[in-house]
């Protein structure tokens, strides 16, 4: 019927609406064709540099030659150890925010405000924070007290944290949503059979979230695994003999490695190959995890 | 939850679990206190020349710093006797060299001249009773036109970098609103339902790229294909950077303002329609403008994001701090200033804390943009579809 309509308006008109739909339809193509040029241009010129050898080597001749080995694996540590020391924060914020806020209530409306506003700080400044606070003035503190000297400079421990504090928000907005996609019955089910608003959280509401606290912690490693501003100066170095062996050491990580390679390297066209193969890996290591997070996503919210 | 008809029943365990829960949640609000403290204690050094001292008395205790100043100053002999001098115990090495860097006697921390002052004391005490010709000295060199913070004379002057950080956002949000708010139009209202399970999936993948790789691209391919096309003397240049920063900005808009949109009540949609509007008049004369607050919001949160990029602006834009409007030039953001020079800075001179100052000068920035969009935007959201 609203066809008809159309039919029945000038050809200018009709000319002007096409074009509107025209101009969304191209913005969003653009885009997506940007992506798929940029997935392109990396599978293209690093696809081949993939090999076993250079995911399990460690990088020769000052980074000019070898793998990414101790990178990869300084990155996996880097987001295990952010894991472990986010998730349980930002799942304890969510618990609160969806069960035990009061709405409008001046706290909760404050931890919200202050959840949307470190989702909106530049990571350099998170950097800044890890310097400031985590590496002077806790980790000296802290060699103070022990007496020990491995605090106080950047290190594994120091990253970790710094990058803990940068994922909080995406965490407590994915475990929040799922909180919030458990059914009412079963809360009330739940208090109805006289558990306490405790038992109800710990015993119906958890379990039943586990899959957005997974998701939560997926984009958390997601973002992590690609931050550099934040870490560059709080633990990461450019080279190392060897793996960390624990977590007051510096660490090579993927992300910092490919800006090393590509921005402070003497002969960068030398080591194009290498550049384009940490990066095809740093992004499907990123593209895969986030992917996964909105496939799983996708299906909560049917559900 | 609230339930009118639960009975309380409090257990001593349940209490200790739900007040910790309570506490743990204010951890978002001590972190926001804690960058506010922290970024700007050590901003502040800048202007303390006094207090300055009591800074470096805690870095020393560590080792690291220590070792870093043989490589800072060319392992000066010199300096342990120097160090000595100054506090009066031997094993405080590196200890005068965080003193700030005073540029009116720079021959005094220059050793690779040489040069030192009969005598050190004399100097430094008229170093401190000359505080505020000082502090006039620090605010004039920060706002001059040159940032060239390694020299025999330091100088800091923002001015370049605040015109590097406009441009380069500049292009970005010029480039990327656009862009972003067609397409959440063409997902929200025109797409056919199959086309908009992948595109809209598409564009959120592009938010998380990371941001390094990102500036790879622009550094490897984008620069080349603008040189190519453009033929322009330097290869990476503000219309580079801003390019690289768009991609940043373009998901955020996106993801923004496709929520603003589709969030608008189904009620506008459907009366426009059966006034006998097409389907693009509605969209661009009816929902468009009634999710004006929030589109606003997503440009907003775009120009905080393009703003405060870091590893975009360090690869792409030439990182030349020019005091230049041109956008075929090289541009050097405050971002990328704090994230190429943090590295090498002597920790406690005056540079680190300038460092801090820019530092201080983007929180300062994403906070206002979020407060803005969280305080007066939603606000007006709300009102707009639940208060008339």
């Amino acid at each position: 019927m609203i066809n008809d309509v159309v039919t029945t308006r000038p050809l200018p008109k009709r000319l002007l609406g096409f074009f509107a739909v025209l101009l969304a339809a191209t913005a969003a193509f653009a885009v997506i064709g940007l992506i798929l040029g940029m997935v392109g241009t990396f599978v293209f010129n690093g696809g081949g540099g993939i090999t076993w050898t250079f995911l399990s080597e460690f990088p020769r001749n000052s980074n000019t030659e070898g793998g990414i080995w101790p990178a990869l694996a300084g990155t996996t540590f880097l987001v295990l150890l952010m894991t472990i020391l986010g998730v349980p924060i930002g799942t304890a914020t969510a618990i609160y925010l969806s069960e035990f806020a009061k709405q409008d209530s001046w706290f909760a409306r404050s931890v919200r405000f202050a959840v949307n506003t470190l989702a909106g700080v530049p990571s350099i400044v998170f950097g800044l924070f890890g310097v400031g606070f985590f590496v002077q003035f806790m980790g000296t503190g802290i060699d103070g007290f022990l007496g020990t000297s491995s605090f106080g400079d950047g290190s594994l421990l120091w990253a970790s944290a710094t990058l803990a504090v940068l994922t909080l928000p995406v965490v407590i907005v994915a475990v929040e949503e799922s909180f919030r996609a458990v059914p009412k019955d079963l809360r009330e089910a739940s208090l109805a059979l006289g558990a306490t608003r405790w038992q109800t959280i710990v015993k119906v509401v958890l379990p039943n979230s586990l899959t957005g606290i997974l998701t939560g912690s997926i984009l958390a490693v997601g973002r992590g695994a690609g931050e550099v501003a934040a870490i560059i100066f709080v633990g990461v170095t450019y080279s190392s003999e060897s793996l960390p062996s624990a977590v007051t050491e510096k660490f090579m990580h993927l992300g910092y490695h490919l800006f090393v390679l590509s921005t402070q390297s003497p002969d960068v066209d030398k080591t194009l190959p290498l550049q384009f193969a940490t990066t095809l890996v740093l992004l499907g290591l990123t593209f895969l995890l986030n992917l996964t997070a909105i496939l799983i996503r996708s299906r909560l919210r049917k559900r | 939850m609230s339930n009118p008809f639960r009975r309380e029943r409090t257990r001593p365990g349940e209490w200790v679990a739900e007040t910790s829960i309570r506490l743990v949640a204010s951890a978002s609000i001590i972190v926001i206190f804690l960058i506010f403290v922290f970024v700007f204690r050590e901003a502040s050094s800048l202007f303390q020349t006094a207090d300055v001292a009591a800074v470096p008395s805690q870095t020393s205790a560590s080792n690291p710093e220590s070792e870093m100043v043989p490589e800072s100053y060319g392992a000066d002999p010199e300096e342990p006797v120097l160090a000595s001098v100054e506090t009066g115990e031997p094993g405080a090495p590196g200890q005068f060299i965080y003193k700030p860097k005073n540029s009116s006697y720079p021959e005094i921390y220059n050793p690779d001249t040489g040069l030192l002052p009969a005598d050190i004391d004399a100097v430094l005490n008229t170093a401190e009773v000359e505080e505020s010709p000082e502090q006039i000295e620090l605010a004039q060199n920060l706002t001059s036109n040159v940032w060239q913070p390694v020299g025999e004379v330091p100088k800091f002057g923002i001015i370049p970098l605040l015109i590097g950080t406009a441009k380069t956002t500049l292009i970005a949000i010029i480039i990327g609103a656009p862009l972003g708010i067609l397409a959440a139009l063409y997902v929200a209202f025109f797409a056919k339902r199959w086309v908009r399970e992948f595109v809209k999936p598409g564009i959120e993948l592009l938010a998380g790229f990371p941001s390094v790789v990102i500036g790879f691209f622009c550094l490897v391919t984008v620069a080349s294909f603008i040189q190519d096309i453009t033929g322009l003397p330097y290869r990476l240049n503000a219309i580079v950077g801003g390019i690289g920063l768009s991609l940043a900005v373009i998901p955020i808009v996106f993801s923004i303002a496709e929520d603003a949109l589709s969030s608008v009540p189904k009620s506008l949609h459907e009366a426009s329609l059966a006034l006998g509007s097409t389907n693009w008049q509605t969209a661009y004369r009816v929902m468009l403008p009634a999710a004006a607050p929030g589109v606003f919001a997503a440009v907003l949160l775009g120009i905080g994001r393009a703003f405060g990029e870091t590893m975009i602006a360090i690869m792409a834009t030439g990182n030349a701090p020019l005091s230049s409007w041109s956008s075929f030039e090289p541009a050097r953001t405050v971002a990328a200033t704090i994230g190429s020079e943090m590295g090498e800075v002597v920790w406690g001179s005056q540079h680190y804390g300038v460092l801090f100052f820019l530092g201080v000068l983007l929180f300062v920035v994403s906070f206002g943009l979020n407060a803005i969009t969280e305080l007066y935007v939603k606000k007006r959201l709300i009102k707009r579809f639940q208060g008339q």
